[in-house]
C-alpha cells in the first residue's frame, strides 16, 4: 500500500530555470492557472450580460461578491469597500483550490505550506504597509491594547509582540493543515478500503462519502475564515481602537 | 531505542493534542445550543461566530498534526 501522503508530493512538468531561480511548472502551477481560469471564466460570463434581473451565473457572481462585501464592511469599518477587490480574489482563489483538490485525480495546491504562506504574508504585510501608513510610527501603539495599567506594559509589550508573529504563521498554516489532513484522512480510508476483504471493506469506503462531504464543508469554511482573519487584521490596522 | 522507534513514539504522543480540541468543539457546540436554546431569534447571528470559532478550535488540533509531520520529516 502506498503513503497516504504520497499524493502531496510534486513532479516536475517541465524544468525551468531563470536567473538562477527554480521557476519549474508542476503540477501545482497548471492547477493554480485553472483555478484562476475557471474564477476568471465564471466572472466574464457573469458579466457578459448584464442584466437588472441576473440569470444563474450573475446571480452566482453576485451572491459572491455581495457576501465579502457585507464581510469587509462589517469587520473593516467605513473605509472597508476599498479591501473589497483583493478579498474577493484572495477568498475566491483559496475557495477555488480547495475545491479543486477535491476533484479525483486532481492535485490541492493548498495542501502545500509555502502557497498557503505566500498568501498570509502577503495579507499580513498589507496589514502592516496600512498601519504605518495611515497612522505612521503611532501604528506601534498596536502593541499596548487600550486600558493597561501602566505597570503592565513592559510585560504585554513582548506578549503582544509575539501573538503579531503569530498571525501570518497561524493564518498559514490553518489552511495547509486542514487541507492536509482531510486528503490524508481521504487516502487512509481509500487504502483501507482497498486493502481489506469485500466483506470490510465497505466500511471505510462508506466513511469516505461523509468524510468527502465534510471536506467540501471544510473547503468553504477555510477560505471563509482565511478572508474573516484578513479582514479583522487590516481592520486592526484602520482602526487602531484599542 | 533507535531514533526511528522514538520517531514513532513522539507522532504518536502528538495526536493526543487532538483531544483538547475535542473538548472545545464540545464546548463551542454545546453553548451554541445553549444560546440558540434561551434566544432563537439570534441563531442566524450566533450562528456565523458558532463556525468561526469551530474552524479556529479544529485547525488547534491540526496543529498537533503538524508536529506530527515535523518528527517524521526529522526521523
Amino acid at each position: 500500500m502506498e503513503s497516504p501522503l504520497h499524493h502531496f508530493e510534486l513532479h516536475r512538468l517541465v524544468d525551468l530555470h531563470l536567473f538562477g531561480l527554480d521557476l519549474s511548472i508542476n503540477q501545482g502551477v497548471v492547477t493554480m492557472w485553472l483555478a484562476v481560469a475557471a474564477v476568471f471564466t465564471l466572472f466574464a460570463v457573469a458579466a457578459a450580460k448584464r442584466e437588472t434581473v441576473p440569470g444563474m451565473v450573475q446571480n452566482v457572481a453576485e451572491i459572491g461578491v455581495e457576501f465579502i462585501r457585507d464581510m469587509a464592511e462589517d469587520n473593516i469599518g467605513p473605509n472597508g469597500h476599498r479591501y473589497v477587490p483583493f478579498l474577493i480574489a484572495l477568498f475566491l482563489f483559496v475557495l477555488f483550490l480547495n475545491m479543486w483538490g477535491l476533484l479525483p485525480g486532481q492535485f490541492t495546491v493548498t495542501s502545500q505550506l509555502i502557497v498557503t504562506a505566500t498568501l498570509a504574508l502577503a495579507v499580513y504585510a498589507i496589514s502592516l504597509g496600512v498601519g504605518f501608513f495611515k497612522h505612521g510610527i503611532g501604528f506601534l501603539r498596536i502593541l499596548v491594547p487600550g486600558g493597561t495599567p501602566g505597570w503592565l506594559i513592559p510585560l504585554m509589550i513582548p506578549v503582544e509582540i509575539l501573538s503579531q508573529l503569530a498571525r501570518p504563521l497561524s493564518l498559514s498554516v490553518r489552511l495547509f493543515a486542514n487541507m492536509t489532513a482531510g486528503h490524508t484522512i481521504l487516502a487512509v480510508l481509500f487504502g483501507m478500503a482497498l486493502s481489506l476483504p469485500l466483506w470490510a471493506g465497505w466500511l471505510p469506503f462508506g466513511l469516505t462519502v461523509l468524510i468527502n462531504a465534510l471536506e467540501l464543508f471544510i473547503a468553504f469554511i477555510q477560505a471563509y475564515i482565511f478572508v474573516m482573519l484578513s479582514c479583522v487584521y487590516f481592520g486592526d490596522a484602520e482602526n487602531l481602537a484599542h | 531505542m533507535g531514533t526511528d522507534a522514538a520517531a514513532l513514539i513522539g507522532m504518536g504522543m502528538a495526536a493526543a493534542g487532538f483531544a483538547g480540541s475535542g473538548v472545545g468543539i464540545g464546548y463551542v457546540f454545546g453553548k451554541m445550543i445553549e444560546a440558540v436554546a434561551r434566544q432563537p431569534g439570534a441563531e442566524a447571528r450566533v450562528g456565523k461566530y458558532l463556525w468561526i470559532g469551530f474552524a479556529l478550535t479544529e485547525a488547534i488540533a491540526l496543529y498537533a498534526l503538524v508536529v506530527a509531520f515535523i518528527i517524521m520529516g526529522r526521523a
